[in-house]
């Protein structure tokens, strides 16, 4: 149990390279946009989910009503639901409080690297199990408050010639391209901005949402498309 | 902003608490039930449903230059995802994205509003 923890710890530094800067980013965007230095901490705290807490903070500044910012940040999560199917045949087993902390903890990072350990290592005690997924979430939740904390400290004495604005869009292309693998990720891709244009007209940026849902009904059409194709 | 801070909070405790609920759904709620493909199918691509519907606006039009189409922000946004699509290594796609950023501005500063 001791070495799956270690294991997972180890397995869990490398993702500091990303989530050190991401979590800084965070904690200076949050600051320009006017939160206080509690509400930047509480955003990391509370909601620990990088992407959903950028487009949180992008919403609020477009004056957007509570229930659309709170749809919209949230329709960014959903992808929570399926690693959370996936660690169930693995964890669904753990006392309820167990379960409790693993879900507080699944971030893209703790839930990749614990999925692919648990498909190596089936055969392994559910305490192991859990070990390991607590080692990377110790390795990699910490840093992720701090850096918030740091980027806070330092985010208001940053002049707007830095062109700071900018670093959200960045960072979200930078997510996303990498997870274009498929064809259906394209298209699903292509639908979002397609509409997101189109009908960037609708009031409260309603548009992010329809752009959300049709990019989703596109991808996955088109890997049922794909699938039939073989 | 035009947040009031108990508008911000209850922002932040919602997001918590639903952000959460997600998490633990099948976990601590639904269990070891099989989930069907259908919605699996659909969960795969949220990530890239949502974001590039959001940063569109932000690339084309910015705040920060009046909703001026801006080369710096164009060319930068264009590094990001070429590196991104080519390396698939997240931080070296910021890191280009915004070296093209600083480069271009120095070049052309009146694109700052």
């Amino acid at each position: 149990m001791k070495t799956s923890f270690w294991a997972g710890f180890r397995t869990g530094l490398p993702f500091l390279l990303v989530v050190g800067p991401f979590a800084t980013l965070f904690g200076v965007v949050g600051t320009e946009a006017g939160l206080d230095i509690y509400q930047v901490m509480g955003f990391s705290v509370l909601v620990i989910a990088g992407a959903a807490q950028f487009t949180a903070i992008q919403l609020m500044q477009d004056h957007v009503p509570t229930l659309i910012v709170l749809a919209s940040a949230l329709a960014v999560n959903m992808r929570m639901v399926m690693y959370s199917a996936s660690l169930t045949p693995h964890l669904g087993a753990a006392p309820v409080w167990k379960r409790a902390l693993v879900s507080y903890f699944m971030v893209d990072q703790s839930y990749a690297a614990a999925h692919q350990y648990y498909e190596q290592n089936p055969e392994l005690p559910l305490d192991s199990k859990l070990a390991f997924f607590f080692g990377v979430a110790t390795a990699v939740a910490p840093f992720w408050y701090l850096f918030t904390y740091v980027g806070a400290a330092v985010g208001t004495s940053i002049p707007p010639e830095y062109a700071l604005d900018f670093a959200v869009p960045i960072t979200f292309l930078a997510i996303i391209a990498p997870g274009l693998r498929t064809i259906a990720h394209v298209a699903a891709a292509m639908v979002s901005i397609i509409v997101a244009l189109l009908l960037n007209f609708l009031p409260y940026n309603l548009w992010l949402l329809v752009a959300a849902f049709a990019a989703m009904i596109t991808g996955a059409q088109v890997e049922l498309w794909m699938e039939r194709q073989k | 902003m035009s947040f009031s801070d108990a508008n911000i909070w209850i922002i932040i405790f919602c997001m918590g608490v639903g952000t959460f609920v997600l998490r633990f759904s099948f976990l601590g709620l639904i269990g070891n039930r099989h989930m069907s493909l259908w919605l699996l199918r659909h969960l795969r691509y949220t990530a890239v449903a949502v974001m590039p519907a959001l940063i569109t606006p932000l690339v084309l039009w910015p705040d920060a230059t009046g909703g001026q189409l801006d080369p710096a922000r164009l060319a930068a946004a264009s590094a990001t995802l070429v590196i991104g699509l080519w390396t698939k290594n997240v931080i070296l796609a910021i890191l280009s994205g915004g070296v093209t950023l600083y480069t271009v501005l120095y070049f052309l500063p009146s694109a700052i509003a």
